[in-house]
């Protein structure tokens, strides 16, 4: 009995904030529950992105040459403008946790909206650089062509950038979407400092794909630059 | 725990060390550490070093890690762990092949 239990709930706590769930005692537990479980479903990610890693670290020490040759035809400007624009992204981010939790409704929109444009961006960027591999035939497969001194070394570099860049973009896209889903209670302003845990564990991932992108761009891009 | 709201101030300092971190490892790239120091290795290991610390002020500042609690910063570091004990046995299999003389 759902209701009788709501209506039993509510008749222990009469004041009690909308947003309480009732298997919750105290708005604080809940977000502490909403919180760790976020965390821990960060950690399946670094289990995730790190077999991708592990394999990397594995071939680029057998084949390093090969690896630098190949990480050569990544352009490092658009790598680290794209960056930038994550690391700004996270910065809006994080200011629409703030604006949450101090009931400011039009900030939150506000930076909500800026952390979306920015992740959007980095994927306009992005889409640019794929464009760029499709066109110089430097994408794995059939058609693949690479006039350097390691052709093979070279395509299973490219197979690692697309596996980690593509699964760090598709984490993007769907934080993107997350976001626009969040714009809605935002906009109605249901966020205040007692309820915010959607904009907080929200930023926990976004934050999350901030830092993978941290690591993808030194060990994709700059591997033997000097 | 009592709510605990992180000010724009501390953000936006973050934000720019983490800046500062990205123009650093661009410079470390493009500079040859190995050849002033005798260590080949070096670029790599000061791009990482870098990207470790940016890393670390986005899970204390941004994450809010620092002022969480102590459930937090043992998950974050069980799975660091646990991942750290996952890699290293993956690479000392592929690290000691051919050590042995007649065994791939």
């Amino acid at each position: 009995m759902p209701d009788g239990h709501a209506t039993a709930a509510a008749a222990a706590h009469p004041h009690h904030h909308p947003a309480l769930q009732h298997h919750f005692d105290t708005l604080e537990q809940q977000k502490e529950a909403s919180s760790f479980g976020m965390w821990v479903f960060l950690v399946t990610e670094i289990m995730f992105f790190g077999g991708l890693f592990c394999a990397y670290l594995i071939y680029r020490g057998m084949r390093y040459e090969g690896f630098a040759e190949a990480s050569h035809e990544l352009d490092v400007v658009l790598g680290t403008v794209n960056t930038a624009v994550l690391i700004g992204s996270s910065l809006t981010m994080a200011m629409a946790v703030w604006a949450a939790q101090t009931g400011r409704r039009k900030a939150t929109v506000g930076f909500l909206l800026a952390t979306g444009a920015l992740g959007l961006t980095f994927l306009g960027i992005k889409l640019v650089e794929y464009a760029e591999k499709f066109h110089h035939h430097h994408v794995p497969g059939e058609s693949f062509h690479w006039a350097g001194r390691f052709p093979d070394v070279a395509e299973q570099f490219y197979s690692l950038y697309f596996a980690m860049t593509g699964l760090h973009a598709i984490h993007m896209i769907l934080g993107i979407a997350v976001l626009i889903w969040l714009l809605v209670p935002a906009w109605r302003g249901r966020f205040d400092a007692a309820y915010h845990n959607p904009v907080e564990i929200f930023g926990l991932y976004w934050h999350f794909v901030d830092i993978v992108w941290i690591f993808l761009f030194p060990l994709l891009y700059l591997i033997g630059r000097h | 725990m009592s709510l605990h709201v992180v000010t724009p101030k501390t953000y936006v300092w973050i934000f720019l060390a983490l800046m500062v971190g990205t123009a650093l490892t661009v410079a470390a790239a493009f500079v040859d550490l190995g050849a002033a120091t005798g260590f080949s290795a070096l670029n790599d290991i000061v791009m990482l070093a870098i990207a470790v610390t940016k890393a670390v002020l986005v899970v204390l500042f941004f994450m809010h890690v620092k002022y969480s609690g102590r459930l937090t910063a043992l998950t974050i570091v069980s799975a660091l762990v646990f991942f750290a004990l996952l890699a290293g046995g993956v690479l000392v299999d592929y690290l000691s092949r051919g050590m042995v003389p007649g065994h791939m």
